[in-house]
């Protein structure tokens, strides 16, 4: 296991898609973190959707993660991206034969390139926790917020919890992207459906009716990483989301070990 | 079963579209160069496959290393194998790929520079493999298949792409193998290739085995037949009369006579040239070589 994980690594780590990926993490960490900030005091809203979020609010010891937590979804989608193009590749590239060839047990591979992927989707979060946070804490002063609550005990305890729901929330959105790739065997098919999926389609349907936005996947995911909504409870998102990808993974294991290797 | 490297017993795979491999049955000894041949679409890659535990039979079963098919955790530390041509990242390094494997597998990460140095690639280890040329590729696949320093090597038209001078190197890097005690097990639509380095031969067609044994068995099982030129045309003309006359088939092809019958009776046919007035400029004795045998017993035109 230990082996496939190492391997995984030398290739997630190569400057292309390393760069590339943690680029995107800065920008949109840097993008929603400033945002929230310069634009305090907009009619428009400063936050997720036009919400609005307050000076009060952001004095609050979970004013330090509001950016942090906003930008989760984003790192979700950074995520699905990233695993599923890694699970998708090993099929276009015809890779998957070496791979199996010198690691026949196809249920430890595909554990140790999801334990790989998932200290790739660590490294992406705790990096943009560090920047949004630190963006967080430099504009503050200019937009008159207190930053006296942010890191006391309460503080420090709300910076840990939203590193976990964010991560959980990214690596749930991660192994949705994972399944795809393994059902799709193309990185292409697998990012465009998964992202117009999480990105428009769940947008539509939950503009028609709004109550399947509790049953949503891409919507639990996001209510994870921000720790709950007003419509969705936290509890709820965590359950269905684990149900889902409970789901995925036993369709990715099924599939993964049964299916002949025939490209 | 010791001294077999693969074993197919009933071997067979069957798609939605038919049989692609129907009741395999052969050997391969240990040590020795087997040739894989049969013309394309006769099953040979999905055989390959299912060695490796890549594809799983419908029906029959085979041991590799006098393990079975069913468990291949048990073999593929000790086999190397390139499928289908060489297949890596592109984005990384012939060096890197090489180390991904290296790492997977457990084997230790400087036989990766020795590798390259082996195949040929030792100055371009750097360099992206989306650079390489198909060569290069080719030889950066034998590599990646020789990092276990494998019992049983499996390539899948290893000489695909290569230049006169790489198939020159590969043959002699395959022979040396099997000299030290590797066996190889290789498929190749070069078959004079496969001729100079085969000690055994199995013959794939539609699926079905056709040969399976010592390529010397194959060639024995063939009708000989003796070259034969004379200075004219109508030399040829009365050359394949005398066979004739002596039982034997005869034809004029690119303008020699190809007369069939046993090495013994070439000496019959310079006689009997001698005294109906013919200088013959050339006689030659001759087994069919593994093209003309392919093609005989695969169907195929040449």
């Amino acid at each position: 296991m230990i082996r496939i994980i190492k391997a995984e690594w030398r290739k997630l780590r190569r400057p292309t898609l390393l760069l590339g990926t943690l680029g995107a993490v800065v920008f949109f960490s840097g993008l929603v973190s400033s945002l929230l900030f310069l634009l305090l005091d907009s009619p428009q809203g400063n936050g997720d959707r036009g919400v609005v979020i307050t000076r009060e609010m952001l004095s609050l010891p979970t004013g330090a993660t509001q950016a942090f937590s906003s930008v989760g979804g984003l790192l979700g989608i950074i995520a699905l991206c990233v695993f599923a193009a890694q699970t998708a590749q090993e099929y276009t590239y015809g890779t998957l034969r070496n791979i199996l060839v010198r690691q026949p047990g196809r249920v430890r591979v595909l554990a140790g390139k999801l334990v790989a992927m998932k200290l790739f989707a660590i490294l992406m979060v705790a990096i943009s926790a560090v920047l949004s946070i630190g963006i967080s804490f430099a504009l503050a002063g200019g937009k008159n917020v207190s930053t006296e609550l942010w890191f006391n005990g309460d503080g420090q305890a709300a910076i840990a919890r939203t590193f976990i729901n964010v991560l959980i929330s990214v690596i749930c959105f991660g192994i949705v992207g994972m399944v795809l790739g393994l059902l799709l065997r193309s990185p292409i098919s697998a990012i465009s459906i998964g992202v117009l999926w999480l990105l428009i389609i769940e947008n539509i349907v939950g503009a028609v009716k709004s109550s399947t936005l509790n049953w949503l996947p891409g919507s639990q995911f996001s209510t994870i990483a921000a720790g709950g909504s007003e419509s969705i409870s936290y509890t709820h998102a965590l359950s269905l989301s684990a149900a889902y990808v409970f789901v995925g993974s036993l369709i990715a294991v099924v599939l993964f070990t049964r299916r002949d290797v025939a490209n | 079963m010791q001294n077999l490297a693969i074993s197919a017993s009933d071997l067979s795979k069957k798609y939605d579209s038919g049989m692609a491999v129907a009741h395999a049955n052969f050997e391969v000894p240990r040590g020795k160069v087997c040739g894989f041949v049969g013309p394309n679409g006769a099953g040979k890659t999905t055989t390959i496959r299912m060695l490796l535990g890549l594809i799983s039979p419908t029906g029959g079963s085979a041991q590799i290393l006098g393990e079975s098919i069913d468990n291949p955790e048990k073999y593929l530390p000790r086999v190397g194998a390139m499928i289908e041509g060489p297949a890596f990242y592109p984005a990384l390094s012939g060096a890197e790929n090489l180390r991904v494997l290296a790492t997977l597998g457990g084997f230790p990460q400087d036989r990766v520079q020795e590798l390259l140095v082996k195949v040929g690639l030792g100055d371009r280890g750097k360099s992206k493999f989306k650079t390489y040329s198909l060569g290069m590729k080719q030889r950066l696949g034998i590599a990646a298949a020789l990092l276990p320093n494998p019992e049983l090597l499996i390539l899948d038209e290893p000489t695909n792409g290569l230049d006169p001078e790489g198939i020159q190197e590969i043959r002699q890097l395959l022979r040396t193998l099997a000299d030290n005690g590797t066996t190889v097990f290789v498929s190749s639509h070069l078959l004079s290739e496969l001729e100079l380095i085969s000690d055994y031969l199995v013959m794939l067609r539609k699926g079905e085995v056709v040969f399976a044994g010592p390529i010397q068995e194959l060639f024995l099982q063939q009708q000989p037949f003796i070259l034969a030129q004379g200075t004219t045309t109508a030399d040829l003309e009365k050359i394949v009369e005398i066979a004739r006359a002596d039982g034997h088939k005869g034809t004029i092809r690119d303008g020699v006579a190809h007369i069939e019958g046993p090495q013994e009776w070439a000496g019959v046919l310079n006689k009997k040239a001698f005294e109906a007035g013919i200088t013959l400029t050339q006689l030659a004795p001759q087994l069919p070589n593994l093209e003309e045998t392919f093609f005989e017993m695969t169907g195929e035109k040449k």
